[in-house]
């Protein structure tokens, strides 16, 4: 017989784990977006008529 | 697949780990290295970033494409004991998840290849994603003993994505390139077969050594070799590997061809005495070859690929004897 106490807890723990690798997958995938951008566009960003 | 994921004690939470497990982790460091070798052979400058932008998307997409395949696997996998404790068959992780993470990565590789490198190597990371999942996973494998055979362009194609990231062009070294590891593959999976093909028979799997026999499969493995010993020394001709490819690629290949036709003399995946209940990977007396050769062929197309990296970060001539 398992313990539905531990269990829970294992099940909260495992949650929080993936949720913090999801957060930081895509707090990564921002800034991996961001710094492509600003290598793409380069010196054009402030080329450009006003 | 229904019914495994109803029997499966799915009672176990999935930890992080579980999902990075479906991205199959050591075949996507081999799509990394050999991704990055045809990224660096193309000899064109690429900004750092991009550079590594791409690799990270043919990682990532590669790694996709592996939990579509055990998603879809999961009921073979469940019958195999190289593969029964992956994620999904051992109930860590639900079917739908593993489907949802691989269709997910997918959108998201191929959407960032196209916008931070170009669309040739966008349209190829896709198309390799979609021949390993659906051409591969769903119809070759279990349809055909030629399933390795054809499903190996999935994992040749990572060279020529690198070339493509680089130059926004896939020339003939770029697919020379390709061609070494799609001549590779069957030899390296059928030495593996022959001595774990009790299991794929047990799953239904339609592995070479189980329909045609492990005679057959012998002779099939030194033909595929000797094929593949001069396309691998071609690079030495075309301006892509120098002296010290040749001489890698020539020695390599003649250990490759003899442990090719002692397995093709051996009695290699011949049926197994039933008194001896082996573990998976344990060399039976006939199957010493077998293993043999498929230890030295990944170290053959690990070396080649090295060389080749090595002679371009280093800056080596290439032969250039034919070019």
């Amino acid at each position: 017989m398992s313990d539905p106490t531990r269990e829970a807890e294992s099940f909260a723990k495992a949650r929080r784990g993936r949720n913090i690798v999801l957060a930081l997958g895509l707090i990564a995938f921002v800034v991996i977006v961001f710094m492509v951008t600003v290598v793409r566009l380069g010196a054009s960003v402030i080329d450009r008529p006003l | 697949m229904a019914m495994l994921e109803a029997l499966s004690p799915t009672k176990t939470p999935a930890r992080w780990q579980d999902f990075v497990l479906l991205l199959k982790p050591r075949v996507m460091s081999l799509v990394v290295f050999t991704a990055l070798t045809g990224l660096v052979c193309s000899g064109q400058p690429m900004h750092p970033l991009l550079a590594v932008v791409a690799i990270l998307c043919i990682a990532v997409g590669a790694g996709a494409s592996g939990a579509l395949n055990m998603w879809y696997d999961a009921d073979i996998d469940g019958q195999m004991r190289r593969t029964r404790g992956r994620p999904v068959p051992s109930g860590k992780v639900q079917g739908a998840d593993a489907l949802t993470l691989g269709v997910v990565l997918s959108l998201f590789s191929v959407m960032l290849m196209i916008m931070a490198v170009n669309w040739l190597a966008a349209a190829l990371l896709a198309f390799t994603i979609l021949f390993y999942a659906v051409v591969y996973t769903m119809w070759l494998k279990r349809w055909t003993a030629q399933n390795i055979v054809i499903g190996g362009l999935a994992g040749a194609l990572p060279p020529v994505i690198g070339w493509a990231a680089a130059t926004g062009t896939a020339p003939l070294n770029a697919w020379l390139l390709c061609a070494i590891i799609f001549m590779w593959t069957p030899p390296h999976f059928w030495a593996l077969s022959l001595y774990t093909s009790e299991d794929y028979a047990k799953a239904g799997v339609p592995m070479m050594p189980v329909v045609k026999g492990a005679k057959s499969t012998r002779l099939q493995i030194l033909v595929y070799s000797l094929l593949l010993i001069p396309v691998c020394v071609a690079p030495a001709f075309t301006g892509l590997g120098g002296a010290a490819y040749l001489g890698v690629s020539s020695v390599g290949g003649a250990v490759f061809l003899l442990l090719a036709f002692r397995l093709y003399r051996s009695n290699a995946g011949e049926a197994a005495d039933p008194r001896n209940d082996d573990g998976l990977y344990d060399v039976r007396a006939g199957a010493r070859d077998a293993r043999n050769l498929f230890a030295f062929s990944i170290l053959y197309l690990s070396l080649l690929f090295a060389t080749l990296l090595g002679e371009h970060l280093a800056g080596a001539t290439p032969l250039e004897l034919f070019r």
